[in-house]
């Protein structure tokens, strides 16, 4: 039941390229960096984590509009609660749905990200590392916000204002844990946490609120 | 034992009051036809009898499953028709149910094509034909006749009582006429002749009738 839901949102996010675009951003991002701070490669060293998290947050942006709003307007949504599905269960499939399409490739991409900026191996490991507890917490964040301005036109915008200050614990954990040892990695595990629990009842109910 | 039952159920929409105490049993074999103008409330009648709405007043009961069809075809676009009725089909556990939905409908033959490429007339029958496939006692059809030519809407009322023979039911709204031998008739007035609206206290203002759910 809940892997249909799964399998479902993870072949509409690839077959639109929707899945691909992220991905796209957050090289884009890495690849500007160096245009915009100069070819110091002592430089870019130290600050490219900071710049990879900083990328993987402004990629979770992008999918936000597609999460909800097309299934509550084609009436998908309808049809999986008349079946008896409760919001937050369609939620949490869209979660897990949105995670498995968007953070691998994220995880991927990290990888030719960290050559262009020259980053050390073991600053490349404590990245992807962090963006693997850190990308739950993106995709609740994402998501939950999708939700909430599914009914909105247009809301792209005021979707990138509500996730960002937000996802901002997840960043100065995430960044923080590139120095080394495990208390930042702790807190961004715990936030990561946070956010994946409450994501499937906020985005149930906004899915909830928006069809009356 | 009915099948859905409206108690009293009230129905107000951005403060406007579209219906008021109405009361209905559907049983088994049994068919409800509502009509009404355009705004007279058929829609959320249907909606809050799939318990997407909740009434404002009033209670809906009962137990057995329901299929709903509305405006959207609610089939996936990039689909073949087939793949798309399996989806919900799958979700019903009752995959083996497609084909013969599909023959109901006389879809057979476009079962390989994108839904992107159906007519209008073609994706209502696909949207009916989910109904079909899902096996729900209870059917909820929101005009389901829209966009229909003659031999398809004989398909639907052929379709409908096929069901009902079954012990289905069916509650159909329509502004269009369809045959249903034995229907109950609910007609809806449009909202404001002779009511005024229920939200009376203007500092309250629409979200009044939250408060009596």
């Amino acid at each position: 039941m809940i892997a249909t839901l799964i399998l479902r949102d993870i072949r509409r996010a690839w077959i639109g390229g929707g899945a691909l675009l992220p991905v796209a951003f957050f090289l884009l991002v890495a690849i500007l960096f160096p245009f915009a701070v100069g070819p110091n490669a002592a430089l870019l060293a130290r600050v490219g984590g900071g710049v990879l998290w900083a990328a993987a947050l402004l990629a979770a942006l992008i999918p936000v509009e597609r999460l909800v709003a097309p299934d509550l307007a084609s009436g998908v949504i309808d049809q999986l609660l008349v079946r008896g599905q409760s919001a937050a269960v369609i939620a949490l499939a869209k979660l897990a749905a949105h995670w498995l399409s968007f953070a691998p490739p994220i995880l991927l991409a990290a990888l030719p990200a960290a050559a262009l900026l020259d980053l050390p191996s073991d600053t490349l490991i404590r990245v992807e590392i962090g963006l693997l507890i850190g990308t739950p917490g993106l995709a609740a964040l994402a998501l939950s916000v999708g939700a909430l301005t599914a009914t909105l036109r247009g809301a792209g915008a005021l979707a990138g204002l509500l996730i960002l200050p937000l996802a901002i614990p997840l960043l100065i954990f995430g960044a923080g844990s590139l120095d080394g040892g495990t208390g930042a990695l702790k807190l961004l595990a715990a936030v990561s946490l946070l956010l994946v629990a409450g994501a499937p009842f906020v985005a149930g109910a906004a899915i909830r609120a928006s069809l009356d | 034992m009915s099948l859905l039952t409206f108690c009293d159920v009230t129905c107000v929409r951005g403060g406007r009051m579209l219906f008021d105490a109405l009361s209905f049993a559907l049983e088994p074999g049994a068919a409800v036809l509502v009509t009404g103008p355009n705004g007279a409330g058929k829609s959320s009648l249907i909606r809050i009898a799939a318990g997407l709405l909740r009434p404002a007043g009033g209670t809906v009961d009962g137990d057995a499953s329901r299929a709903l069809l509305t405006e959207a075809a609610t089939l996936d676009e990039e689909l073949p028709l087939a793949k798309a009725l399996a989806f919900w089909a799958r979700l019903d556990g009752r995959t083996d149910a497609v084909a013969a939905a599909l023959e109901a409908t006389a879809l057979t033959d476009l079962a390989a094509v994108p839904m992107r490429f159906l007519s209008t007339g073609q994706r209502r029958r696909a949207a009916f034909a989910r109904v079909v496939a899902s096996g729900a006692p209870v059917w909820l059809l929101d005009e389901p006749a829209n966009g229909l030519d003659s031999d398809a809407l004989a398909l639907l009322e052929a379709a409908i009582a096929a069901h009902r023979a079954n012990g289905g039911a069916a509650l159909v709204a329509s502004h269009t006429p369809v045959d249903l031998p034995g229907k109950v008739p609910i007609q809806l007035h449009h909202p404001g002749e002779g009511r005024a609206p229920v939200t009376t206290d203007p500092q309250l203002g629409p979200g009044l009738h939250r408060e009596r759910v």
